[in-house]
């Protein structure tokens, strides 16, 4: 479409249902470059209402005996290239120029806002035509179109700006769109229509209320667009020649760019201006109505963690008994040291691949501040020990483990203690640190398979790269290294897997792609962050049992985040047990699971199903420490 | 892959008839009208009908697209009414200069985009701040005030290019760089903005994803998870956003080329149009459709070369 690629506005989805322009305008006062703009383009709106009747002089008089007159007393800013006054003309090209920029933004927000609801709610034929018009639309540069109109239909700013709308709808089609799309599959919009109202009271109230403020967002980004085109249309002459207009005014001052250049400011300044004006207060709205989206979805995501995460701790065990905690801050929290466990006679050898010392892990904000979610942990893993670290969501764990690996999120940090790997400070270290470990010495096994395979590369390669790198093999021992591999993780057809693209393979199969990559390097030390959260039970099954032999296989130890105590019943020598960014209770796993002394430790443990009778509801207040 | 290609270069050719047929109609509507705007407001009834006549505008709108697609098959697309010219000569003569100022802006703003966008991805902060603040008024600043004002600096007070005219690069090449600099910096500019504010964001959204936290911790350094992974992932919605800045330069062009008196397809729209030449009009219109669908089709073939879910559907 046109010269015109309008930047995405977030869109329905992202922008939850209450309605946000209250908020939008009353932040926006508090943003310079939004009130400057909005001033600005307030003083823009006013002269181009009044403007021609307080120009001092009539803007076509042309006075041919001041031809390009400098300023002065009679003529402010002196004359042009006819003679006649340059601030009256500006003065009165402000109403043409607006009014015809606000003629294409008007037509493109009906047509696309209408199209938009209407293809968005009952989909179907509607859409598929809509889906045509808008790539007949792009196929021809807009400004191509608008000539070829003039052509038929003659000089008229108004006709042009009229045919422009049309071409500017897509931009408001694509938006209404998505947005709709994504509402009408919301329950609330079900529920509103279970509950009897009509379509247009369901577009009206829920629809509209989502995509309001993109669409003002929009429409300012718009004007600016069709400010331009106009004034270009104008420029090359093909407007009016009796109205005056910035985009004529800027044709005359560049005839007379040898003689008199400054000419050509004042309509580049307004023209300039007013664009400039336009998309910083596009932007300013859509920084802030972003900023209100994401503080409203960490509130509803802060509110899923508290509801849900017991829950999420016993998995796939946890059927019934859900109703025994209904509000988290009755877990029960205990300040106080680490519930040490006694060494027992399964316990390794003492020979320790990695210290964790009073580590703590914390986030920079936006803001200045900082927020910290671990909270001083200590942890020893020992050569070819597993070690389970188990918590609810959000309890720390995982960032324990990304800590470990320096792999912290955009603005996290290791903020304290220290995390030796065999005598190596790991805390907070540089890449540079990093490597030479990282990816050789220890392995790192994702949770969710499917993310963790870039896309866009072959299962093979991203197996074959990380090799060569580290082990410096040619690219053909680093493809038969890769084949064994994939056939030892149990996979099938290892050429096969190896030659295809991530989503060509089942998650089942890419967990042991990436299980393969973890251990590809013989490291000493796997750190396996929820590693069969995301698969299906009887898969969870294989993968757990692969893991067992490929540890005691390479006699690797193993860090295990997990929330699910089957899985460290399974696999586990010790076990940590994590609650609110600290450890709670850590020993072996024997001595856990038959003497649970810290009540989180015990009511963790009492959430879990099996075959036995029913059972009491979850002990949680009160219990004994 | 081949069944991708014929695929897009069949909706590639339907999407041009459709542009012809519509034009076509729009441009030939008028019928005795047109002859009555050539031949001006004091021309008798008698010249009026006997010019409608000689140009076939009295026969049937779609016996006269006909036969237009009829030649149009052949190379011919007619004659202009106002110089006798073929307008596929003239049309051709102009689409290398045109497509020299587009691609080459194209080009520019493709590579400087990425630089930038990657940049302001990486080091965030200060660097970020600027480039995204430019890249605001890159995009707001309307193409021909840029073009104007690079005339004003560089050509009319500082004198280091020409101000306007065209040197074919046949005959100069130096001549010819100086001659079309100004207008592809003029181009480029709200392309580069928009790009690299594409860029940026593509940057870090795929920078996020959970395949390169593990790449990392296969340990792999930035050149590869940075510049081989990030960019490849990142590449698509850049490409996707260039394909639509690349028809947004070609309208900029239009303007660009009057402002620097370039002979090209532009400046020939604008006389063709301001004459009523409707035969050179709808010439250009199908040249124009022809690129762009052109550009598209390379475009697709580049999101698959990048993205084998593109390629393997």
């Amino acid at each position: 479409m046109t010269a015109i690629d309008v930047p995405p506005v977030p869109s329905a989805p992202s922008v939850a249902v209450a309605p946000v322009r209250v908020h939008l305008f009353r932040r926006l006062a508090k943003r310079p470059l939004g009130v400057v703009s909005a001033i600005f383009l307030a003083l823009v709106a006013v002269i181009a209402v009044i403007g021609p009747w307080i120009a001092p002089q009539d803007p076509n008089y042309a006075d041919i005996r001041a031809i390009l007159a400098p300023p002065s007393g009679v003529h402010l800013l002196g004359t042009d290239g006819s003679g006649r006054d340059v601030f009256s003309r500006l003065l009165s090209a402000t109403q043409t120029s607006i009014a015809a920029a606000l003629i294409a933004v008007i037509v493109a927000i009906v047509l696309g806002v209408v199209s938009g609801l209407i293809a968005g709610y009952y989909q179907g034929w509607f859409n598929t035509v809509a889906t045509w018009v808008t790539e007949l639309n792009m196929a021809l540069p807009g400004i191509v179109v608008l000539l070829a109109a003039r052509a038929v239909l003659g000089p008229s700013v108004w006709i042009s700006m009229l045919i422009f709308g049309v071409l500017l709808a897509p931009a408001f089609y694509r938006l209404v769109y998505a947005a709709v799309t994504a509402v009408r599959g919301e329950l609330y919009v079900d529920a509103a229509r279970v509950s009897g109202l009509s379509d247009t009271r369901i577009i009206g109230r829920h629809v509209l209320a989502v995509v309001r403020a993109p669409i003002i967002i929009q429409a300012a980004i718009i004007s600016g667009i069709a400010l331009a085109i106009q004034s270009g249309l104008e420029f090359l002459g093909l407007g009016d020649v009796n109205v005056p207009t910035w985009g004529s005014m800027l044709t005359d001052g560049f005839k007379n760019i040898y003689k008199q250049p400054v000419l050509m400011i004042w309509p580049s300044l307004a023209i300039g201006l007013t664009c400039i004006a336009l998309t910083l207060l596009a932007n300013v709205m859509r920084d802030e109505l972003e900023r209100t989206v994401s503080v409203r979805r960490k509130r509803r995501r802060a509110v899923t963690t508290a509801t849900g995460s017991i829950a999420a701790v016993t998995t796939s065990l946890s059927t019934s008994g859900g109703d025994a905690i209904e509000d988290p801050d009755e877990l029960p929290v205990i300040e106080g040291a680490v519930i040490t466990h006694p060494e027992d006679a399964r316990s390794k050898a003492s020979e320790k691949v990695l210290e964790i010392r009073d580590l703590r892990v914390g986030y920079d904000q936006p803001d200045g501040s900082h927020i910290e979610v671990v909270h001083g942990v200590s942890l020893d893993i020992r050569k070819g020990e597993v070690h389970g670290l188990i918590g609810e969501s959000g309890s720390g764990k995982t960032q324990t483990a990304f800590g470990v690996l320096g792999l912290l999120p955009r603005g996290g940090h290791v903020t304290a203690g220290s995390i030796r790997y065999e005598g190596i400070e790991l805390a907070d270290a540089s890449d540079r640190v990093y490597s030479g470990i990282r990816g050789k010495r220890i392995g790192y096994i994702p949770q969710e398979p499917m993310s963790n395979l870039d896309p866009s590369f072959t299962i093979g390669s991203q197996l074959v790269e990380p090799l060569r790198k580290n082990l410096g093999l040619s690219k053909k021992d680093a493809t038969q290294r890769s084949l064994d591999l994939l056939a030892r993780v149990g996979i099938p057809q290892p050429k096969r897997t190896f030659d295809a693209y991530p989503f060509e393979v089942s998650g089942g199969m890419a967990q042991r792609v990436l299980i393969a990559g973890a251990v590809s390097t013989d490291p000493d030390l796997i750190i396996a962050d929820e590693p069969t959260t995301a698969l299906d039970v009887t898969v969870q099954a294989e993968v757990l049992d692969l893991l067992r032999d490929l540890q005691a296989e390479r006699n690797m130890a193993m860090l295990l985040v997990t929330h699910n105590f089957g899985v460290v019943a399974d696999l586990c020598d010790r076990v940590t047990v994590m609650q609110n960014g600290v450890f709670v209770e850590q020993g072996p796993v024997r001595g856990i699971f038959g003497h649970a002394r810290h009540p989180y430790t015990q009511a963790l443990l009492d959430a879990i199903l099996d075959e036995g009778p029913a059972r009491p509801p979850l002990a949680t207040k009160g219990a004994g420490a | 892959m081949l069944s991708f290609i014929l695929r897009r270069l069949l909706s590639g050719v339907v999407l041009v008839a459709v542009i012809s047929f519509l034009a076509f109609v729009l441009l030939y509507m008028g019928g005795g009208d047109i002859a009555r705007r050539i031949l001006g407001e004091n021309a008798t009834a008698e010249t009026v009908a006997k010019k409608t006549e000689e140009l076939g505008l009295n026969r049937p709108l779609l016996a006269q697209y006909g036969d237009w697609v009829t030649s149009a098959f052949t190379g011919d697309l007619g004659r202009s009414w106002f110089t006798g010219e073929l307008v596929s000569v003239s049309v051709t003569n102009r689409l290398a200069v045109t497509l020299s100022l587009v691609i080459g802006a194209t080009l520019i703003s493709a590579i400087l985009s990425v630089i930038l966008g990657v940049l302001a991805a990486r080091r965030g902060g200060a660097v970020d701040g600027t480039v995204q603040f430019l890249s605001l008024i890159g995009f707001a600043i309307p193409g021909f005030l840029i073009a104007l004002f690079l005339v004003l600096v560089f050509a009319i007070n500082l004198g280091w290019f020409k101000a306007t005219g065209y040197v074919p690069i046949a005959t100069s090449v130096g001549g010819w760089l100086s001659s079309v600099t100004l207008p592809i910096i003029a181009l480029s500019i709200g392309a580069i903005a928009t790009v690299a504010a594409q860029v940026r964001g593509s940057v870090i959204d795929a920078t996020s994803r959970d395949y390169v936290r593990t790449l990392r911790s296969r340990g792999l350094g930035d050149g590869s998870v940075i510049y081989k992974h990030v960019l490849r992932n990142a590449g698509g919605p850049a490409l996707a956003v260039l394909a639509v800045q690349f028809v947004g330069l070609l309208g900029g062009a239009v303007v660009v080329e009057q402002i620097f008196a370039i002979p090209g397809m532009g400046q020939l729209s604008v006389r063709s149009t301001t004459l009523g030449d409707i035969p050179v009009v709808m010439g250009l219109v199908i040249a124009f459709a022809v690129i762009v669908v052109i550009v598209n089709l390379l475009i697709d073939l580049a999101q698959a070369a990048l993205n084998p879910k593109v390629r393997l559907s």
